[in-house]
């Protein structure tokens, strides 16, 4: 048998239940697993190493007492830093809030915890979910398990690195232009950003309330609907939160009408559009019509999510002025202009940067020119998306236009590093469901596939990935040590 | 052009209630320890949501009503950008019309008398910030400030009116019968300290419009409009420009001061607040509430004059003291004679609570209770007792809370009736006041004076009908 830390979600929970082994040893697998690779990887932030030990003894209590172990029972969650978890420091990777400690429990969170899973610490980020390699983060990049001089994708870089390096069963990460995505495409693990209102936001800490979703990260699809169904529902915390029928895993699954978009396809590498289709073909063989089509308002979704998420994430991140909490320093001038200025420096360049754009657009005589255009192309490809979603159950691509690149590569110039997240926003503004899966490696580099659906059609998605994840067969563990 | 053109910008809070806007924590947080009726939400912890109180929109739908409102069919809210330590999300969570009609209520009108109508702007439903609490010397000496949250995120409506009024005594009527209303409507009690707060704006022979800004109850605000046209008026007669500008109001030096020029020169980046999607009142939503509407104070006066034959200065006189209406009501309950029990009410009954009346619930804590009042009364009108000692009944009802009936049979009030008793009175008023009597003979005034002396002798006691009646009959015994 291989080691306890690699076994998939739905495979610990059996094996606890089954008493192959108990909820103590898997745990302690993990934490030796962390032990002897976090020091390459820095995927967390705070690790609860205690609180996962006694969490697991309580699990192993109730099997012998064969109390209900829980949906989760023993799976340890890995949850990335900028979702509330009461009493375990929650950072957003920012110096703003480096000894924030929360006094309540995300809903999310809340969920997992009553379905038995062990939440294992918090993972790294570009700070509050703002980047796409984690080199914004306060505490140091995390790399990537498959070859540790490359990024390993952002904002939830943590949440992919971990998983893939089997650091915890599965993770966290939140989605707000690609941010779970991109990094499941960068570290080759499954990642789902959800319908937007199919998780509930309360207890994420908000960059663009209007456009995130809270998602799983996993090395399966299966361990997606696991996690999904768990945290999935209507909440009375969220206004935006709606209900929604559990997910199901369907063996059979073919003549699914698929369809590429070009423009994603004609704006990547050679070695990702070679991928792209190669799964295409899969796709085919497995009895799904696949077409290529174009979608006209996608030139204007990066604009149009980068006016949005910044206006919002302005106004979000005003309320850091270190009064109520935040982090240890010392006073010279009490002037609140002063103070705030003092406070707010601490920010990082790219958290700044977003500040002083969202502030622009929002600014009055700016309002219609940015923010209300930026809306109204928005709806427009909102509209597009689901006039296709009639025709076509799915719409694919590329996740990333890019293969993994290496550290420092784009960080200098803003605009570069906007470019990668052309093919995740559009999920983002149009509020639909989107899947990266592993679709293959280029030079030991994960490739991923960008699946869509129409709002809350969240079972196609798994049904088309579960059903390539079957016929392709992508290695699964980066060689670490 | 008129000389003086005023507009107001009032911020009530819905006293009525129970929690906050986007929050479980308590409505009312006076009296409370500071910063002990706050939570995750109101103290915009990190991912924190606000879950709107169903039950404010409906008062404020009501109060949208009330004021001859439009009432959109869909209502958004936006946020309002600015920094300041008592709020703790460094936004405030309003309504906003510029990019459409969506707040609360629009365009409605407001009647001051039948020949003065107010139009409303807008009315809108938003959150209050905390409190900052000053130490004594200042941020200068003491280099510090406290901050209590109690009361950040309590439902606050504001409504706005167009420049329409053109002197502050419209604007106290206003304000008065803006008070009356809201107390009808049973939304906001506008005498709890701190529940009411009025921005002004004043401008004289059309020049540039002034706004006073931290008027902290409805009493202040006339004598800050005094003021204000008091100080552009000598500006101008002097030829000084008066400029556009923010001013506050300093309620113990009863002066406005200008504000610090960076507080007006705001842009607040107004934008729709993502957390709160649309909300669709729904087609039967404000009619269903027009139907259960309580009766505003203009119904309620047509019906005291109707129902109950009052007079307009009567029915005027309690409506306009919603409680005292509220009593008068109560008592009606236990004894129907609407005319008397009003007119004892607005004189006797007025006169011994006037002291306290700025209190908010200076009836709830009186021993005299409706019960009382009726006895009292249905004693009256029986002629058991007189209205002097009515009211001397009344005062002592006040401080033991006993029964009237009891009350007057332990002071012996009742009137004496008995004629044998009255007659021993009027003997001896005669035997004393014989050059009375004799005026009396041929003057009538003199026999209303014997009969005073009668009622003195009895303590006020005697029934004068009988009383009178034997003082003629003495008086023609006399004669022959």
């Amino acid at each position: 048998m291989s080691n306890l830390y690699d076994l998939l979600g739905h495979e610990v929970v059996e094996g606890i239940k089954e008493g192959l082994f108990t909820a103590e040893e898997y745990v302690c697998s993990v934490i030796k697993r962390i032990e002897d690779v976090e020091s390459k990887l820095n995927s967390f932030i705070s690790l609860d190493s205690e609180g996962a030990l006694s969490s697991a003894k309580l699990i192993d209590r109730k099997f012998k007492e064969k109390e209900n172990i829980g949906l989760l029972g023993g799976v340890t969650v890995g949850i990335k830093d900028n979702i509330s978890t009461k009493d375990i420091r929650t950072t957003c990777g920012s110096k703003l809030l480096e000894d924030y400690v929360p006094s309540y429990d995300g809903t999310v969170i809340r969920h997992l915890k009553e379905n038995g899973a062990i939440i294992l610490g918090k993972l790294n980020l570009d700070e509050f979910g703002m980047g796409s390699t984690t080199e914004y983060s306060r505490f140091m990049p995390t790399h990537n398990p498959w070859n540790l001089d490359y990024v390993p994708g952002g904002s939830s870089g943590g949440s992919g690195a971990a998983v893939a390096a089997g650091e915890c069963t599965v993770s966290l990460g939140s989605d707000t232009g690609g941010s779970i995505r991109c990094p499941a495409s960068f570290c080759s693990v499954v990642g789902l950003k959800p319908t937007y209102g199919k998780v509930s936001r309360y207890g994420l800490i908000s960059y663009a309330n209007s456009l995130e979703q809270i998602g799983p990260i996993c090395r399966s699809v299966k361990d997606v609907v696991m996690i999904m169904n768990i945290i999935s529902g209507k909440d009375m915390n969220d206004n935006t939160s709606m209900s929604s029928s559990p997910i199901t895993i369907n063996d059979k699954s073919n003549n699914l009408d698929i369809a590429i978009i070009k423009e994603l396809i004609d704006g990547s590498d050679d070695a990702v559009t070679r991928t792209i289709y190669s799964t295409s073909e899969k796709f085919k063989e497995i009895g799904c019509e696949c077409n290529e089509i174009s979608v006209k308002n996608l030139n204007y979704a990066l604009p149009s999510y980068y006016t949005l998420a910044s206006a919002e994430a302005s106004s979000n991140l005003a309320r850091y002025d270190n009064l109520r909490y935040g982090f240890d320093l010392p006073i010279d001038d009490y002037k609140w202009d002063n103070y705030f200025t003092s406070v707010r420096k601490n920010f990082g360049e790219e958290v700044k940067r977003r500040i002083l754009i969202g502030s622009y657009v929002l600014s009055s005589g700016y309002y219609s020119k940015y923010y209300l255009k930026a809306r109204r192309l928005r709806s427009l490809l909102r509209l597009e998306l689901l006039t296709l979603f009639k025709k076509y159950d799915l719409l694919i691509g590329p996740t990333m236009p890019i293969l993994p690149f290496k550290f420092g590569e784009k960080i200098d110039d803003p605009i570069k590093m906007y470019l990668v997240d052309i093919n995740t926003v559009i999920a983002n503004l149009a509020g639909i469901p989107a899947i990266s899966l592993p679709a293959g490696f280029s030079n030991g580099l994960p490739i991923g596939l960008q699946i869509m659906a129409a709002p809350f059609e969240e079972q196609k998605l798994i049904d088309a990935s579960y059903a390539l994840e079957n016929t392709i067969n992508i290695q699964r563990r980066p060689n670490l040590i | 052009m008129s000389l003086v053109m005023i507009g107001l910008e009032i911020h009530a809070q819905i006293t009525a209630l129970k929690s906050k806007l986007f929050c479980s924590c308590r409505g009312n947080y006076r009296d409370l320890k500071p910063n002990t009726n706050i939570c995750d939400t109101c103290c915009g912890l990190p991912g924190t949501l606000p879950i709107i109180n169903r039950k404010a929109i409906e008062y404020s739908t009501m109060i949208s009503i009330a004021l001859g409102c439009k009432i959109p069919n869909k209502i958004m809210f936006y946020r309002k950008n600015y920094f300041y330590p008592d709020l703790p999300k460094n936004f405030q969570i309003t309504q906003y019309n510029v990019y459409g009609f969506s707040s609360i209520g629009a365009e409605g009108i407001f009647e001051l008398d039948d020949s003065k109508k107010i139009r409303i702007t807008r009315i809108q439903l938003e959150e209050d910030p905390g409190r900052i609490a000053y130490l004594e010397g200042g941020m200068n000496v003491r280099n510090s400030v406290l901050i209590d949250y109690n009361r950040a995120g309590v439902a606050l409506i504001e409504i706005v009116t167009e420049p329409d009024f053109t002197n502050p005594k419209e604007v106290r009527l206003f304000l008065n019968k803006l008070s009356l209303t809201l107390e009808h409507l049973g939304v906001c009690d506008t005498l709890l300290e701190g529940s009411v707060r009025c921005d002004v704006n004043v401008s004289i022979k059309g020049g540039n419009k002034v706004e006073i800004k931290n008027i902290n109850s409805f009493k202040e605000v006339e004598k800050a409009i005094n003021y204000e046209i008091t100080r552009q008026n000598s500006m101008f007669n002097r030829n000084i420009k008066i400029d556009s500008e923010t001013r506050h109001w300093d309620d113990r030096k009863k002066i406005t001061f200008k504000a610090r020029s960076k507080e007006e020169e705001h842009d607040y980046r107004y934008f729709p607040e993502p957390d709160i999607p649309v909300i669709i009142l729904g087609d039967n939503f404000v009619s269903n509430l027009q139907d259960h509407m309580p009766e505003l104070p203009n119904q309620r006066f047509d019906r005291f004059v109707s129902k109950y034959k009052l007079s307009e200065h009567t029915s005027n006189i309690l409506i306009n003291d919603k409680k005292l209406a509220d009593f008068f009501e109560s008592t009606l309950k236990v004894y129907f004679s609407p005319v008397e029990i009003a007119n004892f009410l607005i004189t006797d009954f007025k006169s011994l609570i006037q002291d306290d009346i700025d209190s908010s619930d200076y009836l709830r804590n009186l021993k005299v209770k409706p019960e009382h009042i009726a006895e009292l009364v249905k004693m009256i009108e029986g002629n058991k007792i007189s209205r002097i000692t009515a009211k001397d009944i009344l005062v002592n009802i006040f401080d033991s809370g006993k029964l009237p009936s009891e009350v007057a049979n332990n002071t012996n009030a009742f009137k004496i009736a008995d004629e044998k008793t009255l007659m021993d009175a009027v003997e001896s008023v005669f035997n004393t006041e014989k050059s009375a009597v004799e005026d009396a003979r041929t003057n009538h005034e003199a026999i209303n004076f014997l009969l005073g002396k009668v009622m003195k002798f009895t303590n006020g006691r005697a029934d004068p009908k009988i009383a009178m009646r034997l003082i003629n009959n003495r008086l023609n015994k006399s004669n022959r």
